[in-house]
């Protein structure tokens, strides 16, 4: 036995998916928030990578580079976004954030 | 080789549910850390050698690292730990996992009549570089750029009024 079926590396993607997807829905610290969103973004790669491989190809590799360019510079802007929450706030609760008063 | 992707997707799954259930941030992050470098395994195993060293070097080493820099930065205490506690109330999290439950069961069910086998073949360094200064070239000039917005950004957001 020398191979994977891709259900099971599709199905690893999904499940992560979905822990990410739980993440984001339920955790009320924005820090949580971003590195759940991590999750997902890591997940979506990882189903690249796994379709490519079956394939034998190199354009699923060229498409998670994408994906981790996408995600260092979206977590570069929410760093700095949390950064300046918390010196306007004092506070990393996103709940804070829906007052829309400056 | 077969076997490690089993355990390394267990171990990876393992550690992300406990990345969403822990209530101290540092600890969530070092299981960032073992959940994403499981995933790098996963992409070695698979015959992605290129895309397991990056993950490796930039998202455990580069994107983690930051996190824990603005985790410094923010010096929360003891007191943010228990708000953490009083907020993870089963009242609030039963209610998005039965929702998100929901659509993996649908995203399996879509998955269920595959029937393709991964036959593990190194495609290495060369092809893919290959293909991202040969047909992709204009994506990874993209790529430079939103990377060049994304400092520019943070280094205006983060700037002290």
């Amino acid at each position: 036995m020398s191979s994977i079926p891709i259900e099971h590396g599709l199905v690893l993607s999904a499940i992560l998916f979905a822990i990410g997807l739980i993440g984001v829905l339920t955790r009320r610290n924005i820090v949580f928030v971003l590195m759940s969103l991590e999750i997902m973004l890591n997940a979506s790669g990882l189903a690249f990578i796994v379709a490519a491989s079956r394939w034998g190809h190199a354009e699923g590799q060229v498409m998670f580079l994408m994906i981790l360019t996408l995600a260092a510079a979206e977590v570069a802007v929410g760093l700095g976004l949390i950064i300046q929450m918390f010196r306007q706030f004092k506070t990393i609760d996103i709940n804070v954030l829906s007052e829309m008063k400056g | 080789m077969i076997v490690l992707f089993y355990i390394a997707a267990v171990v990876a799954v393992i550690a992300t549910i406990a990345v969403i259930l822990q209530t101290n941030i540092v600890h969530a992050l070092l299981y960032m850390v073992v959940s994403l470098l499981a995933i790098a395994v996963i992409f070695y195993v698979l015959g992605a050698p290129f895309a397991a060293v990056l993950e490796a070097i930039v998202y455990a080493g580069a994107i983690m690292v930051l996190f824990l820099f603005v985790i410094m930065m923010l010096n929360l205490g003891q007191h943010t730990r228990n708000e953490e506690k009083s907020w993870l109330t089963p009242r609030g999290w039963i209610g998005p996992s039965i929702l998100s439950g929901i659509l993996l069961a649908q995203l399996l069910s879509v998955m269920a009549d595959l029937d393709h086998d991964i036959i593990p073949k190194q495609v290495g360094v060369m092809e893919v570089s290959a293909l991202l200064f040969g047909p992709y070239v204009l994506a990874v000039e993209l790529a430079s750029i939103l990377l060049l917005a994304g400092l520019v950004a943070a280094y205006h957001l983060a700037k002290p009024k």
